[in-house]
């Protein structure tokens, strides 16, 4: 049985924290695979704020992180985006997929980084230092990355 | 009652986060619900009349434009995502 957590929340996260959580109690992982995005800076930006649709948000995380359990078969994944206003340097998104072996591992890591790009119900609007402020454009590339998966499959 | 949803820079340009109204007369699907918006005019106008600018969700699921409509139903209209 894999266990998944899946959290939106303004709060800073911990990775060592939450690595924790998802090993106790358990003798079958062999390795842990680890993302974090953080604001990147260039251009002037200053910040980014995060919006999301409550419920519809969490519901396609939960499916996300279900489909990647299945399909690599992870004894555990965490998944925890923050929202609200990060500045340049602040970290946005944690995934975790821990596994048997490390190949699981780093592809069930890509593959959630991958749907939750395109598929989690959140928008970035980009906050200059000039005081101009526009919503962030979604990538073709973005896409293309997911679409190599296939389908979602749950 | 139907609640509609909207987001990012849709809400910004309507100046509204959503509304609750009666599923209007002859609504059958998401499309009848995008020819209503548009027929408002102003920001709804420009915005419905182009729909490949929106993505739709209902009841917090993905949908395609020819999805069914029925009343209770929440429908939230807003940009391709671009979080992660």
């Amino acid at each position: 049985m894999s266990c998944v957590t899946v959290r939106v929340q303004a709060e800073a996260f911990d990775v060592t924290h939450e690595t924790a959580l998802l090993l106790r109690g358990r003798e079958d992982v062999g390795g842990v695979g680890a993302f974090t995005g953080i604001v990147r800076g260039g251009g002037g930006l200053v910040a980014l704020e995060l919006e999301h649709y409550p419920g519809m948000t969490e519901s396609m995380m939960r499916q996300i992180a279900e489909s990647a359990c299945t399909r690599f078969g992870l004894t555990g994944c965490t998944v925890i985006h923050r929202v609200g206003r990060l500045e340049v340097g602040m970290p946005i998104v944690l995934v975790l997929c821990a596994a048997a072996h490390r190949k699981a591992a780093l592809d069930g890591t890509e593959f959630m980084m991958d749907w939750l790009k395109t598929s989690a119900p959140f928008w970035k609007r980009e906050e200059f230092s000039n005081g101009r402020s526009e919503w962030v454009q979604p990538r073709a590339q973005d896409d293309a990355a997911t679409a190599r998966w296939g389908t979602l499959g749950t | 009652m139907l609640r509609i949803l909207y987001f990012a820079w849709l809400r910004d340009q309507l100046g509204c986060p959503g509304e609750t109204l009666p599923l209007p007369q002859g609504v059958r699907s998401v499309q009848d619900l995008i020819d209503r918006l548009r027929a408002r005019g102003g920001a709804y106008g420009e915005i419905f009349a182009r729909p490949e600018l929106i993505r739709v969700a209902v009841n917090h699921s993905f949908a395609t434009i020819d999805a069914p409509v029925a009343a209770n139903d929440e429908i939230a209209f807003f940009p391709p995502v671009t979080g992660g």
